[in-house]
């Protein structure tokens, strides 16, 4: 996978840490991060690149924060110094971690512009995944890791989620919250 | 007692009203369009087998005689967003456009929010706040749920909401959709009837008054600012245009909803309200089968101030 190298930088009295209650901009490129381990906003927008084909023509006007532990929102809005907020935009991306992975939410968003890492699944499969269940996918030939899961609805292609595609199989890792049981609908 | 009896004077037809509060409300689905149009969640459903109607004062709407708003695809894409139809009309009187800076003052749990982000085509800046926290948990679902970019979160208190915490000091516009005594809910809630107290409307109805106030002084000179509520009760709603009319720079404005409404009163248990209160609209159930509601329009700045209407560009 595509995962950028994050750098550690050297220890140091007042080197800045991650403050996990607070909103921090994300630095424009690794040179100018400052907080140890922090994406920098260079490497998600390659990032969202390589790994699906979605270029910087739909995530160019964004802005992007951490809070958490590498928990990565992305921002329409105009904001300054939104430390203290409750919420700045939509949760966008896991980042600190082997494998970035990205929210269903933004998978919803933004997977429609994707060019590559999309699995499309029959009405069968996609109900299936949506309720939450991991089922076997031996005919995938694309990456393994986290892919764009999607199906085809009132004519066009529309992301459902994502799925974490491992050994032939294709876990659903919809969150709890925001699973259903759907009919199966034949197109 | 019910409280519908004190309201029996102020409508045109007791029978019919009364008759409206007593009947369900159908489920009812807005189009998210910052994820689908109006058509696409139409073919969805016929594909589906899902039942709806449309509703003829809005587009984007779907009465869905079945119920179960949550229970299809649609609904998982975030494409659509279960609103009572009432609930659409603030959004609609606040008229948000594309890049504007916007204050929604108690937003939870987020149904106009994310119908004002939507009106902006997700650009700008919408600042959610309420101050519930468990409240604010459903914003946050919803307005991910639905694709939200442009929104702030905040938890403050709204009657002295700060904007420390924001790029900008003032909006160009604001939604006041009040804490309240709910009654206009009774078709989906009927106990809100039974919880019904005068105390509480008396207390309600200074919280109002103090984010009325706020949202005023938050908003630019020219800005708009909109007060809606879910109640009938004249203490509660021109009663509290009547006391931002006396203290902040600001006027009641005409304005235009799709649908049947009565004019706003001016007179109630032997108190007087300003005139243009008249201005404001109220929504009956029997005039359109709907919610009971309340909507108000103002234009932030006194008479003569018109500085502040020229677009900024930014």
């Amino acid at each position: 996978m595509s995962d950028p190298d994050h750098d550690l930088e050297p220890d140091a009295d007042h080197e800045p840490a991650n403050d996990g209650q607070r909103f921090d901009r994300l630095p424009a490129t690794p040179a100018d991060r400052e907080v140890a381990g922090r994406a920098s906003r260079e490497e998600v927008l390659d990032w969202w690149e390589e790994r699906f084909g979605i270029g910087r023509d739909f995530l160019d006007g964004y802005s992007f924060w951490e809070k958490g532990a590498g928990k990565v929102w992305v921002f329409n809005g105009e904001a300054d110094d939104p430390s203290r907020v409750e919420a700045i935009g939509m949760t966008f991306l896991r980042t600190r971690q082997e494998h970035w992975k990205p929210t269903t939410r933004a998978v919803q968003r933004f997977g429609g512009h994707a060019t590559r890492n999309v699995v499309e699944l029959d009405p069968e499969r996609a109900s299936r995944f949506a309720a939450g269940e991991d089922q076997d996918l031996p005919d995938w030939d694309g990456d393994w890791g986290y892919l764009i899961v999607a199906h085809r609805i009132a004519g066009g292609t529309a992301p459902i989620g994502v799925g974490l595609y491992l050994y032939d199989e294709l876990r659903s890792v919809v969150p709890k919250g925001s699973r259903a049981d759907l009919p199966v609908v034949d197109r | 007692m019910n409280p519908l009896d004190r309201y029996e004077t102020l409508v045109d037809d007791v029978d019919a009203f009364r008759a409206a509060c007593d009947r369900p409300l159908p489920s009812v689905v807005r189009t998210n369009r910052i994820k689908a149009s109006p058509v696409r969640v139409r073919d969805a459903f016929d594909e589906a087998g899902v039942a709806y109607d449309p509703v003829d004062w809005h587009d984007g709407l779907f009465r869905l005689p079945d119920g179960n708003p949550g229970g299809n695809w649609p609904h998982l894409h975030g494409w659509t967003h279960g609103q009572e139809e009432v609930s659409v009309l603030p959004a609609l009187a606040l008229d948000p456009q594309p890049g504007e800076r916007v204050w929604d003052a108690c937003a939870a749990p987020g149904s106009k929010t994310t119908q004002i982000a939507d009106a902006m085509d997700d650009t700008g800046t919408v600042v959610a706040n309420d101050n519930n926290l468990g409240r604010l948990s459903a914003l946050r679902h919803n307005a991910e749920r639905l694709g939200v970019t442009n929104a702030i979160v905040t938890n403050q208190d709204a009657r002295n909401f700060s904007t420390k915490p924001l790029a900008f000091d003032e909006f160009d516009r604001a939604l006041v959709d009040a804490p309240c005594s709910c009654e206009g809910t009774c078709r989906k809630n009927p106990d809100v009837l039974d919880e019904w107290t005068l105390d509480h409307v008396h207390g309600v109805a200074g919280i109002q008054k103090g984010i009325l106030t706020r949202a005023i002084q938050a908003t630019r000179a020219g800005g708009t600012v909109v007060y809606s509520t879910c109640t009938f009760a004249p203490e509660e709603n021109e009663a509290v245009l009547d006391h931002a009319l006396a203290n902040e720079a600001c006027e009641v404005v005409p304005f235009d909803l799709p649908l049947e409404t009565a004019p706003g009163v001016t007179e109630w248990e032997g108190e007087e309200y300003d005139e243009s209160v008249t201005r404001a609209r109220r929504v009956y159930p029997h005039h359109n089968d709907t919610g009971g509601f309340f909507c108000a329009k103002l234009r932030v700045g006194g008479p003569d101030d018109h500085a502040g209407e020229t677009e900024v560009a930014r």
